[in-house]
């Protein structure tokens, strides 16, 4: 394969060759001398007293250095929240617990297995209590989660509270106006969003060293957001976090659970310092469904309001959010990111009420698209269910309402502005590429000969790039973790003494191929090859300030500031370069390894010069410093707001209520593209996680609160033999926020998924008279609904 | 059931030693054609063998049910899950790990389709996933689309949606049989 520094180029990913030898460096692979390990003792009920806690017998266990309990760590309070509303997470349970899986006490030993065995010979006493665990009943307060709440509700996100405060207008009566005119039609669908398990492949991973005579820290963990975690060990423990150097090797996946500071990272650190050793606790499988946060956890009703010719007059959702027992990184703020979208791709009046709330299980947070793939989801279902009523193509309907092209930057309901957008552009592409018309022709001859088979259309757009600096004012910032930088891009290049550059970012991929990607930005800018480019991340010791990667930020804001380094790197060579070819700089242009005179092709001199003169000041141009160095913090005005439209078809098995995708089609749109096949990567995985949704995985607590989904057997994740290939385009319409025009691509295959599919499913049984079907949409729900409309 | 009891009492027997951290085995295989021996737990699972005694953190641990796969290493050819294994289990066995894969610094056909095709994003799956690959097309040189699927299907990725995955192994079959390789399927930028 071709290897290019052009963007646009499909690069081959510098990161491949030791991930693929396994000489990869992931947290669970360090092994320092005399390295202690740590097990948890964990709840096995969900909300119960504490009536006593003997850890005699463990502590006398082959191998065991010391058992931990609340007495121990209370003084360092709880784990720290950027939105900390509701009950903060005590680092150890503290007289009580709250879900199934809580940490109750840490063991320290020898080796992983004898941790294990001590952390299973604590005996706990428990006085169970009732949980709390269904959502509606959660929300009526018949039992409360936390005696010292007022309630389980612990934030509403509507018109008020929020749109007030930013002197907007509440589009509610506007809504409520257009359901009783007496052309409306009505649509209305109580729907579940499940509980998800993210289930990174990497189960999290934390080592910590001590050195009491530097005083400092070095951290690995298995995390998205090293910074993150240096400010909250620091300020947990009272020290600056310059002097915890957290350092994100490989990481195995994130997905937004390694979005997260977690209270056993801190206890980790910590008890590396009382003990004077490396200390490392790697999470099981079994544990993580207790450990590491969960996503979704939705139950609502959408309400569509048109006429019958297919033009929206408003929607509505009221929804109960689950937050679970304990509040930690952004919990209560998820829902809120799905309300900036509440109106997707189209131009209406939209009202919106979320009760977050309080249950005895697993806190949530940020899950791959993070509030957005239930808003998109509650409102691209509606959408269908209306297009059915008023017997209109499903494309169709969405066209009439959509933004136009000359309508951007538009302006929400919300307060955000659209960056911009052509909706209609990725509809007609995805008509033609997937023939859509021989799509329905097939569907008919299929009806014809009594199968169900059903096609499913789902749009999106969806809001990345985090973010605006004004946003740091509801908890956008690491501010609660010591170190109050709004989430700004950081880039660092230099160029090196023998023509290399390094790169140093302050975000840092789990499998986004950001060293990739970054070279190719860099590359493109200097004329050098990739491989003459170094990428660094993810190790908060000396890299810039970064933020991490969540929210499909990375390339928008971190890569916007890469990219300007790169440009303040070609201001300085322009001048080296002019001062040796004795022409103007503003004549420089830089390709192939070397700054030419534009117009003057035999003119030119190569970056080895450059860059050597760069390093020898009396070669320099009178009064310029030596070195060849820039960095760069970018704040962006404005969110991005990448969209697409996919499209599937589905067939059910009318005995077994089976669902099987024949056909998968997608386009998409994040702007420009830096690298086209890992575009497409990201796509086919987000994809995968949003048909996982909606088909086969479901996070489920009994009544009692014991996880019945703990495990890969009980937790279904698609395999290779459950998925399509998929078939994926794209439109280009770039942001007008930042200078490489591009949004962001991590979530949109999971926003625009999960819908599609039960979109097509519904459309399968429509002529049997099912409206809707629940996900995960197992064989037996669709059995069941089958069943229930032929009676 | 009951006639395996006394042999396997003895053979504990004769090989164990009980020291002041309790009672450990003697193991010894081969892997990556190099003799290894370590005195060990018996209930040491051949994963944390390979990772902790041996170094080889190559093979990864995903989830201790042997559903993810990413553990996956050939034992005698044939892929197992090594942490459903006892080291002890593997007395005497040929191991083979990620990091043996390549031979004379020349890439396994099944790692350059990885790299080929993006058949990988974050590499935790990965090792696990080219060994059950490469034991597939070892069988099948020419599997379907749908005999590639079969034959990963005990091996999680939660990054690619296997479509690249898909893609790497028809790469890597094509390499095999002399053939030039499908074309890469993902739209090129605008």
């Amino acid at each position: 394969m071709a290897t290019t520094s052009v963007m646009g180029g499909a690069v081959r990913r510098r990161e491949d060759p030791a991930l693929i030898q396994g000489t990869g460096t992931f947290t669970d692979d360090v092994q320092p001398v005399g390295l202690l390990h740590v097990a948890f003792n964990r709840s096995p009920v969900a909300r119960a007293k504490i009536t006593s806690l003997d850890a005699e017998a463990a502590k006398k266990m082959p191998g065991v250095v010391a058992v931990y309990t609340n007495d121990d760590t209370t003084h360092l309070g709880p784990l720290l929240a950027q939105v900390p509303i509701g009950k903060l997470r005590p680092l150890l349970a503290a007289g009580e617990v709250n879900h199934v899986g809580e940490a109750i006490a840490m063991v320290v030993a020898e080796s992983r297995y004898q941790a294990q065995d001590a952390a299973d010979a604590i005996e706990v006493d428990f006085d169970v209590l009732p949980a709390v665990i269904d959502l509606k009943k959660a929300a009526s307060d018949e039992v409360k989660v936390h005696d010292e709440l007022d309630s389980n509700v612990i934030h509403t996100w509507t018109y008020h509270g929020y749109w007030e405060a930013l002197g907007l207008e509440d589009q509610t009566p506007q809504v409520d106006a257009a359901m009783e005119r007496d052309d409306a039609v009505v649509v209305s669908l109580e729907m579940i969003n499940q509980r998800l398990i993210p289930v990174a492949i990497e189960p999290r991973s934390v080592m910590a060293e001590y050195n009491k005579g530097y005083g400092k820290f070095t951290v690995y963990s298995s995390s998205q957001v090293p910074h993150a975690l240096s400010g909250a060990i620091g300020t947990t423990l009272g020290i600056s976090p310059s002097d915890v150097r957290v350092i994100a090797p490989e990481v195995g996946g994130g997905f937004g659970c390694k979005l997260n500071v977690y209270n056993d990272e801190i206890l980790v650190a910590w008890a590396a310092k009382e003990l004077d050793h490396p200390v490392k606790w790697t999470e099981t499988r079994r544990e993580a469904a207790g450990s590491t946060i969960h996503g979704r956890g939705w139950v609502g009703t959408a309400t569509l309001v048109g006429t019958k010719e297919g033009e929206f007059l408003g929607y509505k959702l009221d929804a109960i959010a689950d937050m679970g027992a304990y509040t930690q990184n952004f919990t209560v703020a998820i829902p809120l990111l799905g309300l900036w979208i509440a109106s997707g791709q189209y131009k209406m009046p939209v009202g919106w009420k979320v009760d977050c709330v309080v249950t005895n299980t697993m806190t949530t947070d940020a899950y791959r698209g993070a509030g957005r793939p239930e808003a998109i989801y509650y409102l691209e279902r509606a959408i269908d269910a209306f297009a059915h009523e008023i017997g209109m193509d499903p494309f169709e309907v969405r066209r009439k309402n959509f933004w136009q092209p000359d309508e951007f930057p538009a302006t929400m309901g919300c307060g955000f502005s659209l960056d911009s957008g052509n909706y209609e552009a990725a509809v007609d592409k995805l008509i033609e590429v997937s023939d859509y018309t021989g799509m329905r022709r097939r569907q008919e001859e299929a009806r014809a000969e009594g199968r169900l088979v059903g096609i499913g259309v789902g749009s999106y757009v969806e809001v990345c790039g985090f973010g605006p600096a004004v946003l740091a004012e509801i908890g956008f910032s690491w501010a609660n973790y010591g170190l109050p930088a709004s989430f700004n891009g950081t880039g660092l290049v230099r160029v090196n003494p023998d023509a290399t550059a390094t790169v140093v970012i302050g975000t840092g991929p789990t499998g986004q191929g950001h060293q990739t990607t970054w070279a190719q930005i860099v590359g493109d800018g200097l004329g050098i090859p990739v491989e003459d480019i170094r990428v660094y991340h993810g190790d908060t010791r000396d890299h810039p300030m970064g933020i991490g990667t969540f929210g499909s930020r990375s390339i928008s804001v971190d890569g916007t500031a890469t990219y300007q380094a790169t440009e303040k790197i070609k201001e300085k060579a322009a001048k080296i370069a002019a001062n040796v070819l004795e022409a103007s700089a503003d004549d420089i242009v830089f390709a192939d390894g070397a700054a030419h005179v534009a117009g003057s092709p035999d003119k030119s001199v190569e970056w080895t010069a450059i860059a050597k003169a760069a390093y020898q000041a009396h070669t320099l141009p009178e009064g310029m410093e030596s070195g060849l160095e820039a960095e760069t913090v970018f704040s962006p005005g404005n969110a991005t707001w990448p969209f697409g439209t996919h499209l599937a078809m589905v067939e059910v098995d009318p005995d077994t209520g089976n669902v099987e995708i024949l056909e998968y089609h997608a386009v998409d749109d994040c702007g420009h593209v830096v690298n086209p096949m890992i575009v497409s990567g990201q796509v086919h995985g987000g994809i995968a996680q949003g048909i996982g949704q909606a088909m086969f995985e479901d996070g489920i607590y009994d009544e009692a609160g014991n996880m019945l989904t703990g495990s890969l057997m009980d937790y279904l994740l698609p395999t290779a033999t459950d998925l399509p290939l998929f078939d994926l385009h794209r439109t280009v319409t770039p942001s007008p926020i930042n200078p490489m025009g591009v949004k962001g691509i991590g979530e949109a295959g999971t926003i625009g998924s999960a819908h599609t599919i039960v979109n097509a499913v519904v459309d399968a049984l429509t002529p049997m008279g099912v409206k809707h079907v629940d996900m995960p949409v197992r064989p037996k729900r669709v059995w069941q609904a089958m069943q229930e409309a032929r009676a | 059931m009951g006639a395996y009891t006394v042999p396997l009492a003895l053979i504990c027997f004769a090989c164990s030693r009980v020291g002041p951290k309790g009672v450990f085995m003697n193991v010894s295989m081969t892997v990556n054609g190099r003799s290894v021996s370590d005195d060990v737990e018996p209930r040491t699972l051949l994963v944390h063998f390979i990772r902790e005694n041996l170094h080889l953190t190559g093979t990864h641990v995903g989830c201790e049910t042997g559903y993810c796969g990413a553990c996956t290493v050939h034992l005698d050819g044939k892929p197992v899950k090594s942490c459903t294994m006892f080291a002890v289990q593997a007395e005497g066995a040929d191991v083979m790990t990620i990091e043996g894969l390549a031979s004379n610094g020349e890439l396994h056909p099944v790692q350059e389709g990885f790299w080929e095709r993006h058949g990988l994003q974050c590499g935790y799956c990965t090792p696990g996933m080219i060994m059950s690959a490469a034991a597939l097309l070892a069988d099948n040189i020419n599997p379907t689309e749908d005999e590639i699927r079969h034959g990963i299907e005990g091996n999680l990725c939660r990054c690619t949606g296997y479509h690249n995955i898909v893609r790497a192994v028809e790469y890597a079959g094509a390499k095999m049989r002399g053939e030039e390789p499908p074309a890469p399927d993902w739209e090129e930028a605008h």
